[in-house]
């Protein structure tokens, strides 16, 4: 049973919206249960944080979730991904237990860094996700690196690098996509633009707003999607992955999305209107999107939501009670993990 | 009259060079811009052009002639209606003053290449060596990883066709091809983030920089991105990569390309920071950087790696990272120098025995991890130490040996540790400046003197 979408919203008629806008009623479904854990795990990681149970910098990907569940269902375990410090959806997108990336929030033993890298640096080379980096854009050269070495390998791999509308006026952005084109490197840099970086909006940062722009200079295509609508998300990836594939070099994508909490938990949010943050959950949420989807084309009922939805709070549930109970680590921790014994 | 043309200086540390082909004959007419020879430097092969119009008198060196100072007469340039004889004149050995008064003082040989220290290799390397310049030592430790390991590969600019803009990736190209020797754009920050990149996916890269100081817009990638993975990761992600070039000043190059780095990056956990002296360290040291598994920071120096030393002559030979090596025995002071200073704390050694005190002279080789044993073991022997850098005093390496050696043996020392540096302003440009604000010879010398309570 297929679904047509038809709430797409991009600004460009894309290519992809006029390919793949198709997604069976049990594709749907997985993609709601993926966005709704990411929205769950997120409300959760809130909460902790307020309880003082997570410390440090805390950046939530609320609002955002439709971008990292439509890319990652357009590529195989064995592409890649690397993004910034706002990394948790990517992390349990890419198939991460939320258990270990809770007790990293938590600076725990049981987190995936050991709680040595907390909510910025996470890694999991079993799942192909290359972190984690906090250094605004330091991810885009690192990103077109992992796609280096995938060619070098003669594999037909994919690297998904990640970042966001903030990054996207970082100098070193320009000498990745330079490389990258020259040297036909199979990179898909995925611009999520949630129109603010930090406190600074788009329009006050960016000459020329249109980023999927950005690498018209070195030749690079470029598609703007509605990052709100994961079957619109997976279509333009899905043309984007296939490039790769075809040798045919590195793809920009600008997602156009929106997140709900402030950049990070300490944010005043006085740089935008609460009233814009209601409009966009209330018209645009990429979650009731999709659940109206499931709902209209008669795939599932409310109880059957209702139901995942349980599951989904138990399995966040359980991550949380991992992370409080997990013990700190093991103070000879501080000093493993700094050089590997040659 | 007749005009000279002098062997000209090509590069910024160039004092000689072959003079590898005539492109005229004497007796060819010539005007502004012709070019008429080729001259092989430390660095490339370069044309040279006339800047007069008349017609080549005499060839003065022969084609194929090595170690042609700079500023000595290679050929005498007649003007309309000078016939030949006029050449010889001029050519003569020793032409009077009042024939050529403006080119005598030019052509006379420029300063002497600083003398070549020969360095025994390993002492405990018994077989065959040869002699090699730092620079072929760099090359062939490259050439060998590669064949060994097909994840190694070099990235820079001007690495590949070029074949490095210091000459030190000489045939890497021609036998690795272009998949393996890779030249960049002129773009650190991107180029270096890159190989961090491939690093994380457990390729092996070499990273060329022009020269360290420019690798200063690539810093975040070294420290944040190559040097703190591991740990953030918890162990799972790791990065073997070794980021080299020349390091230290060079000569007349001014502020922004004359300084030392080695305290910097030996200030970051999570790397190593090499720096060797002789080829045959460098070449067994950089061997051991390719194959270590973390970043390795290899410092080298530009002013060196023309000068030849006896290397093991084994594909496999290589030193191990973070030994220094004791290079002369002594029991009076003991002198800590790594890379060129090593060269000038040797020379301070001889003229310190010539007054009778006998110097124990360290090379440190790598500077992160400190071989503080060595250091410790020698001050025991001593009761005296002077560090040597040519980097800046503050918070330099002299500043962690000192700390090193109180925490260590203060109570073995005889005498505050001495400290010999580069000054600490920005490098000047002119020559006498320059030279003064490098640590020389005798500032070891008497820094050791006074380490010793001697005047």
């Amino acid at each position: 049973m297929a679904v047509k979408a038809t709430k797409s919203k991009s600004k460009r008629a894309s290519k992809a919206a006029k390919s793949n806008l198709q997604a069976s009623g049990e594709e749907l479904l997985q993609y709601y249960r993926e966005m709704l854990m990411i929205r769950r795990f997120e409300e959760k990681a809130g909460q902790l944080y307020g309880m003082g149970l997570i410390g440090g910098f805390c950046h939530l990907y609320i609002g955002q979730e439709a971008v990292v569940v439509g890319m990652q269902a357009a590529i195989t375990p064995d592409d890649a991904v690397i993004t910034s410090y706002r990394d948790h959806g990517h992390m349990l997108a890419c198939g991460m237990d939320p258990r270990g990336v809770m007790a990293e929030l938590t600076g725990r033993a049981g987190g995936y860094s050991h709680g040595k890298g907390g909510s910025m640096h996470m890694f999991s080379k079993e799942k192909n996700f290359y972190g984690g980096h906090g250094i605004v854009a330091a991810q885009v050269p690192l990103g077109t690196g992992i796609a280096f070495a995938q060619k070098y390998n003669k594999t037909k791999n994919c690297c998904l690098t990640y970042f966001g509308d903030g990054a996207i006026n970082q100098g070193q952005v320009y000498e990745s996509m330079n490389m990258a084109a020259l040297w036909s490197l199979p990179v898909i840099y995925v611009i999520e633009n949630n129109k603010y970086a930090m406190g600074t909006s788009q329009e006050r940062a960016s000459a020329g707003t249109e980023l999927y722009m950005r690498g018209t200079a070195y030749g690079i295509p470029g598609e703007q999607v509605d990052g709100m609508d994961v079957v619109a998300v997976r279509a333009a990836a899905e043309m984007a992955v296939q490039h790769c594939r075809d040798g045919k070099g590195p793809f920009v994508l600008e997602m156009m999305t929106y997140r709900y909490r402030g950049h990070s938990m300490s944010d005043p949010a006085k740089y935008r209107a609460r009233e814009e943050v209601q409009k966009v959950r209330s018209e645009r949420d990429p979650i009731d999107f999709v659940r109206q989807l499931l709902l209209d084309g008669d795939h599932t009922d409310e109880a059957a939501l209702k139901q995942m939805d349980r599951e989904v709070k138990d399995i966040v549930s359980d991550a949380a009670e991992f992370a409080q109970n997990s013990p700190e680590p093991d103070p000879s921790e501080l000093w493993t993990d700094i050089l590997v014994d040659a | 009259m007749p005009i000279q043309v002098l062997m000209p200086a090509l590069s910024p540390t160039m004092t000689e060079g072959t003079l590898a082909k005539w492109l005229k004959s004497e007796g060819d007419e010539v005007s502004s811009g012709d070019v008429i020879a080729e001259i092989e430097t430390d660095k490339a092969t370069m044309e040279v052009e006339v800047v007069d119009d008349g017609v080549i008198g005499k060839l003065l060196v022969a084609e194929g002639t090595e170690g042609v100072a700079v500023n000595s007469p290679i050929a005498v340039l007649l003007a309309d209606g000078e016939d030949a004889s006029a050449a010889d004149a001029v050519a003569a050995p020793a032409p009077a003053a009042s024939e050529v008064p403006a080119s005598a003082e030019a052509a006379a040989p420029a300063a002497a290449p600083p003398p070549a220290q020969s360095v025994a290799a390993e002492p405990d390397w018994t077989g065959p060596t040869v002699t090699m310049t730092l620079r072929e030592a760099l090359r062939d430790g490259m050439a060998e990883e590669m064949r060994r390991d097909d994840s190694v590969f070099l990235i820079g600019e001007e690495v590949a066709q070029y074949e490095g803009a210091y000459k030190v990736s000489q045939g890497l190209l021609e036998e690795f091809g272009d998949e393996r020797v890779i030249d960049t754009p002129i773009t650190e920050h991107g180029f270096t983030g890159l190989a961090v990149g491939a690093g994380f996916m457990g390729l092996r890269p070499v990273v060329e920089f022009m020269t360290f100081n420019f690798a200063m817009q690539a810093i975040d990638h070294i420290i944040n991105s190559a040097a703190k993975t591991l740990y953030m990761s918890g162990g799972q992600m790791g990065c073997p990569i070794v980021f080299r070039g020349p390091n230290g000043a060079a000569s007349r190059v001014g502020a922004q390309h004359s300084q030392c780095y080695a305290s910097w990056y030996a200030h970051c956990p999570g790397l190593k920071v090499i720096s060797p002296f002789s080829a045959a360290d460098a070449k067994g040291l950089l061997k051991a950087a390719i194959r270590d598994p973390n970043p390795v920071i290899f410092l080298e120096n530009e002013l060196i790696y023309g000068e030849s030393f006896d290397v093991p002559d084994d594909a496999d030979y290589t030193v191990p990272i973070g030994k220094a090596k004791v290079l002369r025995e002594g029991d009076d002071v003991t002198l800590i120098a790594h890379s060129i200073m090593v060269g000038r704390t040797l020379q301070a050694a001889e003229v310190l025995a010539a007054d009778g005190l006998n110097a124990e002279v360290i090379d440190l080789r790598t500077i992160r991890p400190l071989d503080i044993e060595t250091i410790i073991e020698s001050v025991k022997k001593t009761n005296r130490v002077v560090s040597c850098e040519e980097g800046w005093p503050f918070a330099g390496i002299g500043s962690e040996i000192a700390m090193v050696v109180m925490e260590n043996a203060f109570d073995w020392l005889d005498a505050p540790v001495g400290r010999v540096a580069g000054l600490d302003v920005p490098m000047p440009y002119a020559a006498n400046l320059e030279k003064a604000a490098l640590p020389q010879v005798e500032h070891i010398v008497d820094a050791a003197k006074a380490a010793c309570y001697r005047t």
